[in-house]
């Protein structure tokens, strides 16, 4: 039993738990835990610009490397600027564990000043979150918050740690002592379940997998038997954005993102296959369009490690609760001693129908000597550094969904967007916690100009810590998607969408002591990314693209999947007057 | 195969229809949910609830467990099928909580509420509100000579139907509990 301040716990806490790093912000109701890290050497701080961007760091890094992301921020303000990363990593799943100051335990419920209800205001945006009252209590606490950000579905945690909680001593517990036993969701799937499946799989004339973030979230391993199922049983397989690299987008049965953006092809896998094969993913919004219409003819089998997302929006046939690494084990293993058996001939002919409606080419778009296309940026982008180790974030918006469109994703966690919450600003500090993570790589944030403007402070982060994160920014000087939107459904009035008094992007990336590259020129793109990608340091690249440039293909809201727009296709009127209701 | 309709252009169908086409059928559920008893539980129950636009028709809690610190929540709610089981999954992946049952579901259930109704009068409506309480074995627990205090026990239909009765007899005030249940049996 060791006596020691709260501060000192929650460093000592950290220590125990394998932190390495921690995004944050200080304040005065966290000086005491600012002072016990100014006095170690074991755990780096990362300062941040604004607590947000401390958040969508943490998720960078936790994103990237499997491992929870730590943020510490102060009371009052420093947790509600927090907010929005972490109703970010709920809808993600993203491990997070925000550490954040309180005032007094004496003065809490005073209106003291920075005091505000931070469990209240977080409770529905955390998996779970607590208040210390009690310094004996703090060790135990933060070592239950790190156990039920990483269990089960993961998720964004939060302590709020009263100042006196702090500075009052008391008995530090190790992990190995904390109680975390009844939070122990189940991982294994069920025998009967799986066994269905395996039938399932040998019956399929026409299957499709449709994976999700689940199998990123489960580990290497589960992306490693996604590949060997896939490439077993000789299925297609589609991706939700979050799930982007689980299956390498080289590898043969590759049909690309599906969705509102997805690729023509999968969309029309999804609609008219016979077994669906959902390992991980929450048939979102975004990817069944009108659910009535959703895939009529097959049947589906749900693998996901949180029973709330099973028959939440879509009936499921055959239901498995578990860690999709252990089901996929199991799948393959029953599978392939029951002889590794499918109806080769009808997949083939599967195959062939995937094939015609590979030729209608999807992603076409006119391509422009004289302006850049932004699908022609991120091509150019994607030839210079494809085979590389890089790691790719995104913003919200057209961007993003190019980005998803054009740029393959060979392995998993290399793949850093915000999905369920759709949070602009994101980009810019989840590509300086994927750097602080992995410093050698090379680590592109891809995003639009109204995008980054969001969270650019932190191009002082990126610049302190010497951080040489690359901001390939495709500026259309528009809010390129609310355009899109209003072109196809609000009658071409642009309320508000373009972008007035954009900064000289060049000129305020050497303000933060970055490097600043404009092009304008389809001609002198490949020279700007060479020189982009040769300099050591941070960079903001100025991509002038095209600015009526509209996303394709897409399902509008409330269309189901073989009801797509492909990019020369008639766009007016495309969506009727309920559909302008949906977002 | 069926040839796949691929069309372009606007569609006939209502973009409203979002919800699958599960049966459509309200049904009644009796939830007991056993919690930690820690602070900010009870709000994170009725935050699902609200945040997810569930229905509580009744909700009770007290501690159940002192040693154990476990509390238990009754809940009465209705919807769809597939909202109740989305109910019972959400409860179900709260850290907190430890078990859930459906009192509806999972056999023959003991429900009670308890209820207080103050009613004033004189004459024979007083005398006709002591006669319908002695129907119903509600207890006089205060007594006036203008008024009385009615606590009476029963499933929420008996002091449904005894609210009605005492209506028109003076009622002034009631006070309910909300149903708690247990499962029969061993």
């Amino acid at each position: 039993m060791r006596e020691m301040t709260g501060a000192k716990m929650v460093v000592q806490a950290l220590r125990d738990q394998g932190v390495e790093v921690v995004f944050g912000y200080p304040g005065g109701a966290v000086l005491p835990i600012y002072d016990e890290l100014f006095l170690q050497n074991d755990i780096r701080h990362i300062l941040v610009r604004h607590e947000q961007g401390a958040v969508h760091a943490a998720e960078g890094y936790a994103r990237s490397t499997g491992r929870p992301g730590v943020v510490l921020v102060t009371s009052g303000p420093g947790a509600t600027n927090a907010v929005t990363g972490i109703v970010d990593a709920l809808m993600d799943s993203i491990p997070i564990v925000v550490l954040t100051g309180q005032v007094p335990t004496f003065m809490v419920g005073t209106d003291a000043f920075q005091e505000a209800d931070t469990v209240g205001i977080t409770r529905p945006c955390t998996k779970h979150n607590w208040l210390v009252r009690d310094t004996d209590r703090l060790a135990e606490t933060i070592h239950q918050a790190f156990h039920v950000a990483v269990s089960g579905r993961p998720g964004p945690v939060l302590v709020d740690i009263p100042k006196d909680v702090q500075f009052a001593t008391g008995t530090y517990l190790p992990p190995a002592r904390a109680r975390t036993d009844h939070y122990r969701p189940r991982t294994e799937g069920d025998p009967a379940q799986i066994l269905r499946l395996v039938e399932a799989i040998e019956e399929a004339e026409r299957p499709v997998f449709y994976t999700g973030g689940g199998v990123i979230n489960a580990g290497p391993e589960a992306s490693r038997l996604l590949r060997a199922l896939v490439d077993a049983t000789g299925f297609p397989v589609t991706s939700t954005l979050m799930g982007l690299g689980a299956y390498p987008a080289s590898g043969r049965h590759w049909l690309g993102m599906l969705g509102m953006h997805g690729l023509y092809e999968a969309n029309l896998a999804m609609h008219g296959a016979d077994l669906m094969i959902n390992v991980g993913a929450r048939f979102d919004d975004r990817i069944t369009g009108r659910i009535k219409d959703f895939s009529p003819g097959s049947r589906k089998a749900h693998i996901d490690i949180d029973p709330s997302s099973i028959n939440k929006v879509i009936r499921t046939d055959i239901p498995i609760l578990g860690d999709a690494g252990r089901v996929l084990a199991e799948v393959l293993r029953i599978w392939s001693e029951r002889g590794a058996r499918t109806r080769r001939e009808a997949v083939a002919a599967w195959w062939d129908e995937i094939g015609r409606w590979r030729r209608v080419d999807c992603l076409a778009y006119r391509a422009s000597a004289t302006t850049i296309k932004p699908q022609f940026a991120l091509q150019r982008l994607e030839a210079a550094t494809r085979g590389m180790d890089r790691y790719l974030t995104t913003d919200v918006g057209q961007h993003q969904m190019w980005a998803a469109q054009f740029l393959g994703l060979e392995a998993p966690n290399r793949w850093m967007t915000s999905g369920g919450l759709g949070t602009m600003g994101y980009g810019l500090p989840a590509s300086i916690g994927v750097q602080v993570a992995h410093p050698e790589a090379l680590v592109i944030n891809v995003s639009g100009d109204a995008s980054w403007l969001m969270n650019v402070q932190e191009m002082g982060t990126a610049a302190q810590f010497r951080l040489p994160v690359k901001q390939f920014i495709l500026n259309n000087e528009r809010l390129g998607m609310v355009r899109q939107w209003q072109q196809l459904l609000h009658g071409e009035r642009y309320s508000q969408s373009w972008s007035e008094s954009l900064p000289d992007f060049v000129r305020l990336a050497e303000s933060f002591g970055a490097r600043g590259i404009r092009c304008d020129n389809p001609a002198e793109l490949d020279g700007a990314i060479a020189a982009m990608l040769a300099h050591p340091g941070p960079v903001v690249f100025d991509c002038v693209v095209e600015k009526h440039e509209n996303c394709f293909p897409m399902i509008p809201s409330g269309k189901p999947h073989n009801e797509m727009l492909l990019g020369e296709a008639r766009t007016e009127g495309a969506i009727g007057a309920a559909g302008a209701v949906l977002v | 195969m069926s040839p796949l309709k691929i069309e372009q252009g606007t569609s006939r169908h209502s973009a409203y229809d979002l919800r699958a086409s599960f049966a459509e059928i309200q049904e009644s559920h009796t939830l007991a949910v056993i919690v930690d008893n820690e602070p900010g539980v009870l709000a994170r129950v009725i935050g699902l609830f609200s945040g997810r636009g569930y229905n509580i028709e009744s909700l009770t809690v007290a501690e159940t467990d002192h040693a154990g610190h476990r509390s238990r929540i009754t809940i009465v709610t209705t919807g769809t099928p597939q909202v109740i089981e989305q109910i019972k999954a959400q409860l179900g992946r709260m850290v907190p909580v430890h078990e859930v049952h459906d009192l509806t579901v999972e056999g023959p259930a003991v429900q009670r509420e308890l209820a207080l109704f103050k009613v004033v009068g004189r004459g024979e409506a007083r005398i006709e509100a002591l006669r319908l309480a002695e129907i119903f074995r509600a207890n006089v627990v205060d007594s006036t000579l203008q008024s009385f205090v009615f606590e009476i026990t029963g499933n929420s239909e008996k002091i449904d139907a005894f609210a009605e009765l005492i209506r028109p007899l003076g009622l002034k005030e009631m006070a309910r509990t909300g149903a708690a249940a247990l499962a029969r049996g061993g």
